[in-house]
């Protein structure tokens, strides 16, 4: 993410949402639902009291719900279409490692944030394997799709439904963030943000949940999703995995 | 005022004695000088008080025996004339005989590893041809070559076409490809030393077998440096069939006159380390005084940044001095290349640059700053000064180090022996190849088995088997993976005709968009922006490029030495670095990014023969010498063959160093291997840091005494450490996540066409999402390991960034002859590695003195004596003195 495009989603104040002590992750009487994996971690942002799990998930105990964002399913297939021909694994992938964290977390509501396929057509053209893979990941869970600029609400014939945003308990959905300030908790993805941060005296490049009390931009799930780079401070992210 | 040719500045002394030559050699006499030589050549020669030299002779010979030749010839011996001799001569002839008809395509294909070279050699060629009125035409045809004279050419072919190997790769897949090389005679690859080494090499062998296709009597000359394995050159000329090579003519011009090389005599001590060379500034700048034009060679882009910014800080004389180096602006290149050529300049500070056979004036003096790295390289660096034959070329080496003295000295020694350690040529490359074979399909449908034999006929292709062959097929149609998904998508097919053709006409349009082998790694535009009290000014110029890989390294606030000045970068937006102006006078971040070579493995013979036989050290310094005494005295230094591995305890920490001098990327990849294993050892190591003659690996498990073959785990030595299955597993494992292994793949993935190329400016219109190979890689390796990529990236990892397999040749060499000793506190020899350790940790303002300190104290403790011995202490107190 440009520094532009931070001022312009008034995220130029990072930092804002607190990532809490040991201590306090530690207070059972907080906790509803399971425990965080060691993997997760516990952040009050845009409203919501969850978890940011490393996979690059968020889930929201008191609302038993899951937030993935940008999955891109099918973008190895999109691009050999244009005649560029990446592995033809990128959906099976991306689809263990979602059936992973709802196994863990088995949360009653899952929302994908927008850009579940990478294409128009991705929906189309997923293997029947990877289409039970899904159909599994979603159970007897209520899926809602959120439209994003790649997709077009295609993955509604998964069932499920397709808004263009949605709200629950005072938080809003949407794929991409609302420009300049907003006045209460939003949610959104769209811009794949990836951090810098220095480990081991070298810097390096993770995924990244970036926040405020506000609002939050989720990173993007899919494995062949590339993300764009914070420029400012790293303060006050969290960081998924590679 | 008639202009000589710059490859024929001979003075008239020189002249009569090649004619003596001729006279004498075994070669074609005068009397067959006259009939090769026909008019109006031999008198244009003549007319000059030229003649024509043996090998220009032998050249013509060979065109009329239509044989094809690799010329071997020292620079300035008219090696370029001599190439293309034969086809002046010759289209003279049959441009007089026929009349003014178009032909179909060039008589001649010239090509050169540089744009640059190409036309310069165009430049050249028009005086003779000119001079002597003759019926030729001859234009270059280069990336830059405008776009409605592409189409001339086509149209209106002329005889001489002088181009690079990417045009050659390009027009060859053209559908027109076959009617216009049908007239093909002779193609003439300049620098063919430089060029096989590369995968431009690779994609032109494939070229050159294309037109063969096209042309089959057409013969090929190859003009080249002296090198160690001339049969592998011989060989690439010639198509190649069946297990014996068929080898090219050979022609050899013996070198002219020895060069005049030494190693810079200094008052100043050679420091311990460092590549900076900041001891010698004064007599560099001195050097550069007393003479008329010095091209002052470096190994690194950064090092050229740090010796021009430093030649001028001290540069009273306002001498005029310029920087050189492949990612300065193009425009700022040209300059420097003007003034020149023009002979403005009294110094140009360059990288491997300016290696390469342009002619850049009247240059009298090489410095070569820091190690030479190789033999060969270092006589071609020398051959740019003094760019006539019998005369000799002067250089001075200068070492930023001590271990780089012993590396010049073996380097100086070879310069005499006349030894070559050029690299071999290459195998070819699997990326490659699946470009050429897309290349093929779009020029015209192949038949599989008859491409088969095309592409084997390629020297570097030659061992080729059919069932890579089928799945490199297999990749430029789908990808070639298991798993079939992409057979609806696919680029090229196979029809009921049996013939493999491309899918759709975009295809060919994405080829042409996507070819060539030179891989730009990502670049940021360095673009230097005034500053209003917090806010950045908009605009601002460029001053070049900068690899992102280093610049992801930076945080803004910054500094950094880049286009000559200290930089402060600002943050990043879009493709752009901003940087402002910096009054900082040293940089925070000491390096930047830039290649650099590892020593060859015939120098790093020689720097172990020196230590093992104390004869053989009677050249150097005796600073250097006093050194290794100690060094024998404290520690030991290796015998002929043996590894010497040294174990000691230093503050709270252990600390492992080897010498194995074999270059600083299989140091680094060896160092990562031994810090795995050691972990598993629960030795705890913590880091370790490599040079080009070292490893060091520091921890807090004793390492003396787990080695010792008796104490912590019985029968456990040094040599269990060092075995050879060091390249297994854990090698595997640690690809993984490598990322010098990634930056290979994803040279390969756009060589291979995979991805598309970053295109500059296109990715600025429309948000497009560029693909992470980083990603891709990581896919491609949990479910494909095999995949044909991977195999090419693996084949380029084992020679290019990690260097492999000559760590597991040394580890092979030293099986048994590993000798480890453990000793109380740091040795001498272990003093330049160690403030490598010390470098990393410190940056900023005070590195110097802080550098010069922690010298001081390390060579105290590794020269002092707890028994209170003098001599020792002021070893320590005069050797000291020498740093900082």
């Amino acid at each position: 993410m440009s520094a532009e495009n931070q001022r312009a989603f008034g995220m130029a104040a990072m930092g804002a949402f607190s990532l809490p002590g040991p201590k306090q992750a530690a207070d059972p009487a907080r906790h509803q639902g399971p425990d965080p994996r060691p993997e997760a971690r516990r952040a009050f942002v845009a409203g919501m009291d969850a978890l940011l799990d490393h996979s690059g998930a968020l889930y929201w105990p008191a609302q038993h719900t899951l937030v993935v964002s940008d999955l891109h399913l099918e973008t190895g297939s999109s691009y050999a279409r244009t005649g560029q021909m990446l592995p033809p694994y990128d959906s099976a992938v991306t689809l263990a490692r979602l059936a992973e964290v709802t196994s863990h977390y088995a949360p009653r509501r899952i929302i994908s944030l927008g850009d579940s396929f990478h294409d128009p057509f991705g929906a189309e053209r997923l293997s029947p394997e990877n289409v039970a893979t899904l159909m599994a990941i979603i159970g007897n869970a209520e899926i809602i799709w959120i439209t994003g600029n790649h997709d077009q609400a295609s993955a509604a014939r998964f069932g499920g439904e397709a808004h263009d945003e949605y709200s629950l308990a005072g938080v809003t959905y949407r794929h991409i963030p609302t420009e300049g300030d907003v006045h209460s908790p939003e949610v959104a993805g769209h811009l794949h943000p990836v951090a810098r941060v220095p480990m081991r005296g070298r810097m390096v490049r993770r995924r990244a949940f970036v926040g405020c009390a506000l609002r939050l931009v989720m990173p993007a799930f899919g494995c062949l999703t590339g993300g764009s780079c914070l420029s400012a401070t790293t303060q006050g992210t969290v960081l998924a995995d590679p | 005022m008639w202009q000589p040719f710059p490859w024929e500045r001979a003075s008239i002394a020189a002249i009569l004695e090649s004619v003596q030559k001729l006279l004498a050699s075994a070669g074609p006499d005068a009397d067959s000088a006259a009939s090769l030589l026909p008019e109006p050549f031999a008198g244009w020669f003549a007319q000059r008080g030229w003649s024509p030299r043996p090998h220009q002779l032998a050249l013509i010979e060979k065109a009329q025996a239509n044989r094809s030749t690799l010329l071997i010839a020292p620079t300035g011996a008219g090696k370029t004339l001599a190439g293309f001799l034969p086809s002046l001569v010759e289209l003279s002839a049959q441009n007089r005989r026929r009349n003014a008809s178009v032909r179909e395509g060039p008589h001649t294909l010239y090509i050169s590893p540089l744009k640059a070279l190409a036309v310069d050699i165009a430049r050249n060629l028009e005086t003779p041809v000119a001079e002597m009125d003759l019926p030729i035409t001859m234009e270059t045809r280069t990336g830059d070559t405008p776009q409605n004279r592409r189409k001339r050419q086509k149209e209106n072919p002329p005889d001489i076409l002088l181009t690079t190997a990417e045009q050659v790769a390009l027009l060859v897949s053209q559908p027109d490809a076959e009617r216009f090389f049908s007239e093909l005679k002779v193609v003439i690859v300049d620098e063919l030393h430089s060029i096989v080494t590369s995968k431009r090499g690779d994609l032109l062998s494939l070229g050159i077998a294309r037109l063969r296709k096209h042309a089959p009597s057409m013969r090929t000359v190859g003009l080249s440096a002296t090198v160690a394995h001339p049969d592998d050159l011989r060989g690439w000329l010639e198509p190649q069939s069946g297990d014996a090579p068929t080898l090219a003519d050979l022609v050899v011009v013996k070198g002219g006159a020895k060069p005049d090389v030494s190693i810079l005599k200094s008052d100043a001590r050679v420091p311990w380390s460092g590549h900076m060379t900041r001891w010698a500034l004064p007599d560099i700048y001195n050097l550069i005084k007393a003479h008329r034009t010095s091209l002052v060679f470096v190994n690194t882009r950064s090092q050229a940044e740090m010796l021009f910014h430093e030649l001028w800080r001290m540069n009273e004389d306002t001498l005029p001095i310029a920087l050189h180096h492949g990612s300065l602006d193009r425009q700022q290149r040209r300059r420097v290349e003007a003034a020149m050529a023009d002979n403005k300049l009294r110094a140009v500070v360059c990288t491997s640059t300016l290696d390469l056979g342009i002619d850049w004036g009247d240059v009298d003096l090489v410095i070569h700053v820091g190690a030479p790295k190789g033999a060969s390289r270092l006589a071609q660096r020398i051959g740019r000064a003094n760019h006539r034959m019998d005369e000799p070329s002067k250089a001075i080496l200068v070492p930023s180090n001590r271990f780089e003295v012993m590396e010049c000295q073996a380097a100086l020694d070879a310069s005499y022996l006349g030894h070559q350690d050029t690299p071999p040529v290459r195998e070819g490359s699997l990326d490659v190849l699946a470009q050429h074979v897309l290349g093929c399909a779009v020029a015209a449908p192949f038949d599989a088995v008859e491409l088969f034999d095309e592409l084997s006929s390629a020297y570097p292709y030659r061992t080729l088997d059919w069932e890579t062959f089928e799945r490199v097929v297999d990749f430029a149609a789908t990808g070639g993976y298991a798993l079939r998904a992409y057979e609806r998508f696919a680029k090229i097919r196979r029809r009921k005709d049996g013939l493999w053709r491309i899918t759709h006409p975009r295809i060919a349009q994405q080829y042409r968009l996507n070819f060539g082998t030179i891989v730009e790694v990502p670049n940021l535009a360095v673009r230097l922006v005034g500053k209003r009290g917090n806010t950045l000014t908009r605009g601002g110029r460029v001053l070049g490029q900068i690899e992102e890989y280093f610049l992801n390294t930076l945080t803004p606030g910054d500094t950094f030495l880049f286009s000559g000045q200290c930089l402060r970068l600002e943050g990043i937006r879009d493709n752009d670095a901003l940087v402002t102006k910096s009054q900082m006078k040293e940089p925070k971040i000491p390096y930047y990014g830039g290649s650099k070579f590892p020593l060859t493995t015939y120098l790093a013979t020689v720097v172990r023969g020196m230590l093992a036989d104390p004869s053989g050290r009677d050249h150097l310094p005796t600073q250097v010498r006093d050194w290794l005494d100690l060094q024998a005295e404290r520690s030991r230094l290796p015998a002929r063959g043996e590894l010497l591995v040294e174990t000691f305890p230093r503050g709270k920490r252990h600390y492992i160093v080897a010498y194995p001098f074999e270059g600083r990327l299989a140091h680094q990849t060896l160092g990562m291997l031994l810090t795995r294993r050691l972990e598993r050892m629960r030795l705890k190591p913590m880091g370790y840091v490599a040079s080009d003659y070292a490893l060091a690996i520091w921890g807090l498990g004793d390492f003396s005494a787990a080695f010792d073959g008796s104490k912590r785990v019985k029968g456990r030595t040094m040599a269990d450490l060092f075995s050879e299955d060091l390249l297994g597993d854990d090698l595997d494992e640690w690809l993984a996540q490598s990322i010098l292994m990634k930056r290979t793949f994803r040279a390969c993935a756009e060589i291979a066409q995979l991805i598309e190329r970053r295109h500059p400016g296109k990715e600025k219109t429309g948000r497009q999402v560029t693909i992470s190979t980083d990603l891709v890689y990581d896919v491609l390796r949990s479910h494909e390991p095999d995949h044909i990529l991977l195999r090419a990236t693996w084949a380029d990892a084992a020679t290019g960034l990690l260097d492999i397999r000559r760590l597991g040749d040394m580890l092979s060499r030293v099986k048994g002859d590993i000798i480890h000793q453990p000793l109380t506190k740091i040795s001498p020899l272990a003093v330049p590695i160690m403030l490598e350790i010390g470098k990393e940790i410190i940056v900023g303002e005070a590195s110097d003195a802080l550098l010069a300190e922690a010298a001081d104290a390390l060579v105290a403790e590794a020269m002092g004596d707890d028994e209170g011995g003098d001599e020792g202490d002021e070893m320590a107190e005069a050797i000291g003195k020498g740093i900082g």
